[in-house]
């Protein structure tokens, strides 16, 4: 059954879809109320990434790098260490894709505290094709040290893990999609860097079972894919873990435990993300075995959103097959 | 300083020289790390840190000192030295540069050692935190005194990163950043004019809303006069491009490209064996020192 604090409708087929990268926009005017150390830079996204209302409400906060990622990185660095909280905001692709480097010595080796979005993240880009779909940029990430590393499940979840981010002293990385996302959670749902969340319990009765793993867009799949195991006689829990990093291990090994096999679900490649992460921790502590939904070592392409998440079999189906294959 | 008398461009140009010696010894010791740049920069991180400067090092956190961002990391030996002789940390511990454990790291680390604004090394993001660093501090304070100085290598100039900082400080009009160019002419695999040519630089730097001069890098007045004229500039950012001669001080090193990388007792032979290199630099350098004369009097 679906864990209380969220939304009710989730079953009927009918859920509200909102972008993710909206709750960003929210929580960064909301923070920038909040703390006036925020500030935020962009790179010619400012609509895009949602920056714009924080650019209208703070102008003398707001810095318009242009078309200039590397710059971007190491400019938010510099404002960090003259005590400021700058929000970098552009596609992942380009942030943290194309200035890794500025983000891993002047970010990262400073410890600086800047908050790095990466936007329109996962092949639901859609029509704009491959080469503006991050599938890699949790794995680029996770191998950073002294980075977080938080893909918001919906545009709740996003608002409150930007409000975190603003709060947490050090650098993270947020990752948001482009496509409108169903809303799952709601604004009461507790997020806490970090920490995992029971989003779906399996029904005990069932002797086989089964536990789903998933971060960011892909929640709302995990949970109807859950329902339907369940349907078809297979106890199945979701465990959502919007931060990959640092995870925690201690609910994901307790997950483990408790379920035997589990499937990972995640909008990025099946190496390096959220498969990677949980595949690294258990295979030291207990061994699991995992089924991997993602993206297999492709690039993406163009295509309606809901049309890519198919063909690269992160659907609800998929998820379902995955599943039983598991018990098998 | 307002007006360097010719005794403390003498006073300048012996601390100068004192950290040069230290660089050659903690090179030596090292094993490994650059020459040339950090003796050709000697002069300006001289007056920097013991004329222009306001800074503690007593208090190295102070928030109103104006900001050293090295962008070209690896001449970190002289900032190394330059902190010691000021008063940061004890000389002795320059001996420790790239070993297991030390504060001096191979290149600079942010919060390892005090006085490092920034850790640096891949070039081409100092500029940038430089003006992120000027940018915060204008929106706090717009009548602020402090300045920030970003200094780079000529070779570093090659990195894209530098002229998208460059358009975003011209763009800003930010008149609190001053860039020192180290105009070598050298890099790692040869003359900067062979490698990537970089002329008309001055041109350049004014086509991107930079008030720019030249000077001699090696004049303790010249540099000191142009860094003043630099922080009165009020509607743009400046660049000084320092004319300097890579190994400056040691003159069988000088002008060589291949010492841009390499410790004194493994650079080339053919004027000084390697095991000659450290001893005979040293004794160039005191040699040089003695010679110190004031300009005028």
């Amino acid at each position: 059954m679906f864990a209380n604090h969220l939304q009710s409708n989730l079953s009927s087929g009918e859920v509200e879809k909102v972008p993710t990268r909206n709750g960003y926009g929210e929580g960064l005017l909301e923070a920038g109320k909040r703390d006036e150390r925020v500030v935020a830079l962009c790179c010619d996204l400012t609509e895009s990434t949602r920056t714009e209302q924080f650019a209208k409400e703070f102008p003398e906060r707001f810095i318009q790098v242009g078309i200039a990622e590397q710059n971007m990185a190491s400019v938010g660095s510099g404002m960090a260490a003259m005590g400021k909280i700058p929000f970098i905001a552009s596609y992942a692709m380009f942030s943290p894709g194309r200035n890794w480097e500025q983000i891993r010595t002047t970010i990262a080796y400073n410890n600086s505290n800047v908050k790095i979005i990466g936007a329109h993240a996962g092949v639901s880009v859609g029509p704009d094709g491959a080469t503006h779909q991050a599938i890699e940029d949790m794995a680029i990430m996770r191998v950073v040290p002294n980075m977080i590393v938080i893909a918001a499940a919906d545009v709740h979840e996003a608002r409150k893990a930007t409000l975190a981010a603003a709060k947490h002293e050090g650098p993270v990385y947020l990752r948001f999609g482009r496509s409108a996302t169903p809303v799952v959670t709601t604004p009461d749902s507790p997020f806490e860097i970090g920490k995992a969340q029971r989003m779906y319990s399996r029904d005990e009765s069932l002797e086989n079972k089964v536990g789903i793993v998933v971060t960011g867009s892909l929640l709302y799949n995990a949970l109807m894919a859950a329902e339907e195991l369940q349907k078809q006689g297979i106890g199945t829990s979701v465990l959502h873990m919007p931060t990959i990093k640092p995870l925690d291990t201690v609910a994901l090994e307790k997950f483990a435990e408790e379920h035997g096999a589990l499937v990972t679900v995640e909008e990025h490649q099946i190496a390096g993300g959220l498969a990677g992460a949980v595949s690294e921790y258990l295979s030291e502590v207990r061994p699991t075995k995992i089924a991997r939904i993602g993206v297999h070592d492709s690039f993406g392409e163009s295509g309606e959103p809901d049309e890519l998440i198919t063909h690269f079999g992160m659907d609800v189906d998929s998820i379902v097959k995955a599943g039983k294959k598991l018990i098998k | 300083m307002q007006y360097l008398t010719s005794e403390e461009a003498r006073s300048l140009e012996l601390k100068a020289n004192d950290i040069r010696q230290s660089i050659i010894e903690m090179l030596t010791e090292a094993g490994s790390g650059h020459t040339a740049g950090p003796l050709g920069m000697a002069d300006v991180f001289t007056l920097l840190y013991f004329g222009i400067l306001k800074h503690d090092p007593k208090n190295p956190d102070w928030e109103e000192r104006d900001r050293v961002v090295l962008s070209n990391g690896h001449i970190c030996p002289l900032l190394y030295a330059t902190l010691a002789h000021a008063g940061y940390f004890e000389v002795e511990e320059l001996l420790t540069l790239r070993k297991l454990g030390s504060r001096l790291q191979g290149h600079p680390h942010r919060g390892a050692l005090p006085g490092i604004e920034t850790s640096s090394g891949p070039l081409g993001s100092g500029l940038s935190q430089a003006v992120g660093m000027a940018l915060a501090e204008r929106i706090d304070n717009p009548y602020s005194s402090k300045f920030f100085y970003c200094l780079t290598g000529d070779g570093e100039l090659n990195e894209g990163q530098i002229w998208e900082a460059l358009m975003l400080a011209g763009k800003e009009n930010l008149s609190n950043l001053i860039m020192i160019v180290d105009r070598n002419g050298i890099q790692i695999d040869g003359y900067t004019k062979d490698i990537m040519p970089l002329e008309p630089l001055t041109e350049k730097f004014e086509s991107f809303n930079f008030d720019v001069q030249e000077v001699d890098g090696h004049s303790m007045r010249a540099l000191n006069d142009a860094i003043g004229k630099a922080q009165a500039v009020y509607s743009q950012p400046s660049v000084i491009i320092a004319h300097t001669i890579a190994s400056k001080g040691v003159d069988v090193f000088e002008r060589d490209f291949r010492w841009h990388g390499n410790p004194p007792g493994k650079g080339p032979e053919d004027r000084v064996p390697k095991g000659e290199q450290a001893k005979v630099a040293l004794e160039k350098l005191r040699t040089l020192a003695g010679t110190i004369e004031a300009q005028d009097s």
